[in-house]
């Protein structure tokens, strides 16, 4: 009778459940074997790597860190280590835990879908496969010595030479006095982030209408526009540097963006 | 006569003292005994006992944080393998690593498991959070959830990256190297990072002087990873996944309303 009551509370409103003995156990099991298998025979055929011994009067050219982290060591061809390699990273943890508090669509809990949300997935495409994967694998495969592109079949060319022509964007622009270009670099920064705030208000306006946007609250529109556009000053440095040689937007003797 | 000997044999097994303080129930069939397998055992009792049946599919799950926490538990045993023959002191750490290599019954199978299983737990772990992004499983009641799994992925990384410098050989103090260079960065902390002067930090008094234990990589450092790779992210690795785990099994596997 216990038995009974205690099933009951279990089933929900519609019985579709089973029973995790032996419906979920059985798979878990089954797909554990398999993946230790293919562990071992891994294991078995590809040795793990062990070079000479460390040396730490001899660097080699790449040094590269674990793949892993070869996203961020990307990124610091675009910007200083100060912001690539700590205040970066930290906004994309800070910004992978805010998601369930920003992300306020009750629809699309538990099931695939991209209709209902459109949005979330290709914010979440471009952070995850377009920029942190990609720079992964361009930092594992393109990468040679002196952090210069090679193709994966060209020869890695330690003598590469790769001609320094990258200059800071206010003398691009003209700018030769140093306090102009320090107040111009500042006002270039601020004028991307008041300009993508902004235009992202509109745009959230627009497709998502005004009564999304009071729903959603100040907050939580400050944060995910704050962290949208500086996702996205990434692939805007890139292009920066890539089409117009732009090293630096702002240079000051602290930091330099 | 024969069958009815081996039933009284089996009788006398099962029904004394000592199997019944080990098995609290029978292993018939039952709706009952599926129950009890899963709550009257502590291991299999991270699940609770009913689940929703899209919940199983693969299609649904991937099976990825399973597996996540299946490369965590090859990586302990192989681990703790490995911790028999290796000496985290800059005098005998490689020659310890050829040691395994060469020497020791089934060294270099342990070592090789205990890489990929690293390397496979990283993208493992990666692939799970997309897929709970993908079924929006993050959504009330289970954003705390995400977070720990955040704070999870950034374990599992610091995890790898530690790891990684204890075969003292050319590849590990350089990948560690350039990865740590950047807490050298750090604003205010790093002794090259912005307004560091107003600090005072220094080459040996830094973010990554305190990374390191030292103003360089050195012995100082591999005893210091060593202990963070083996014991402090293990643990609190652990306790983040106790909970991590716990929550999923109160709230409940995600799915669509009913």
């Amino acid at each position: 009778m216990a038995e009974a009551t205690q099933e009951k509370k279990n089933v929900g409103p519609v019985d579709d459940k089973v029973h995790t003995w032996p419906h979920l156990v059985r798979l878990e099991f089954l797909v554990a074997l398999f993946v230790l298998v293919m562990l071992s025979l891994w294991s078995l055929m590809i040795d793990a790597p062990l070079e000479e011994p460390a040396n730490p009067t001899r660097t080699p050219n790449p040094s590269k860190a674990p793949w892993y982290f070869l996203g961020l060591q990307e990124m610091l061809v675009y910007f200083d280590p100060w912001h690539a390699g700590v205040v970066l990273p930290s906004l994309i943890i800070v910004g992978l835990m805010v998601i369930p508090f920003i992300d306020i669509n009750p629809k699309g809990n538990g099931y695939y879908t991209y209709a209902e949300r459109k949005y979330e997935i290709l914010t979440f495409f471009l952070g995850f496969h377009v920029l942190w994967v990609s720079m992964i694998i361009i930092g594992t495969f393109f990468r040679g010595p002196g952090w210069n592109l090679f193709w994966p079949w060209q020869h890695w060319d330690p003598h590469k030479v790769v001609a320094l022509t990258n200059v800071d964007l206010p003398y691009l622009l003209g700018f030769r006095d140093y306090w102009l270009s320090a107040a111009f670099g500042l006002f270039c920064v601020v004028a991307y982030f008041v300009a993508g705030i902004g235009i992202f208000y509109v745009w959230v306006l627009r497709v998502k209408g005004k009564d999304f946007m009071e729903r959603w609250g100040p907050v939580r529109f400050a944060i995910t526009a704050f962290l949208f556009v500086t996702m996205l000053s990434l692939p805007v440095k890139m292009i920066l540097r890539l089409a117009f040689n732009v090293k630096y937007i702002l240079v000051t003797p602290w930091i330099n963006i | 006569m024969a069958l009815k000997k081996w039933e009284e044999i089996k009788k006398d097994i099962v029904e004394n003292q000592v199997w019944k303080a080990i098995f609290r129930h029978g292993y018939e069939d039952t709706p009952r005994n599926r129950v009890l397998m899963v709550t009257a055992n502590v291991f299999l009792h991270l699940h609770p006992a009913k689940v929703r049946r899209h919940g199983v599919r693969m299609r649904f799950t991937w099976c990825m944080g399973g597996l996540t926490f299946l490369m965590f538990l090859v990586t302990v045993v192989t681990g703790i393998y490995l911790m028999f023959y290796y000496r985290p002191v800059a005098e005998y750490a490689y020659a310890d690593m050829k040691y395994l290599e060469f020497d020791m019954p089934f060294g270099m199978l342990m070592r090789n498991m205990h890489r990929w299983a690293a390397h496979a737990m990283v993208v493992f772990v990666w692939l799970h959070m997309f897929r709970v992004f993908l079924t929006g499983s993050y959504k009330p009641p289970r954003e705390f959830n995400w977070i720990v799994g955040v704070l999870l992925l950034v374990l599992t990384l610091l995890l790898s990256f530690t790891g990684y410098l204890l075969p003292w050989d050319q590849l590990s103090i350089w990948a560690v190297t350039v990865g740590s260079n950047m807490a050298r960065a750090t604003p205010l902390l790093g002794h090259e990072g912005p307004f560091a002067d107003f600090v005072g930090a220094n080459p040996i008094y830094d973010a990554r002087a305190f990374l390191f234990g030292g103003g360089e990589i050195g012995p100082h450092t591999l005893l210091r990873f060593y202990i963070l790779h083996c014991i402090f992210i293990p643990m609190v690795a652990s306790i983040l996944m106790a909970v991590h785990f716990w929550r999923i099994r109160r709230d409940g596997f995600s799915g669509p309303s009913l």
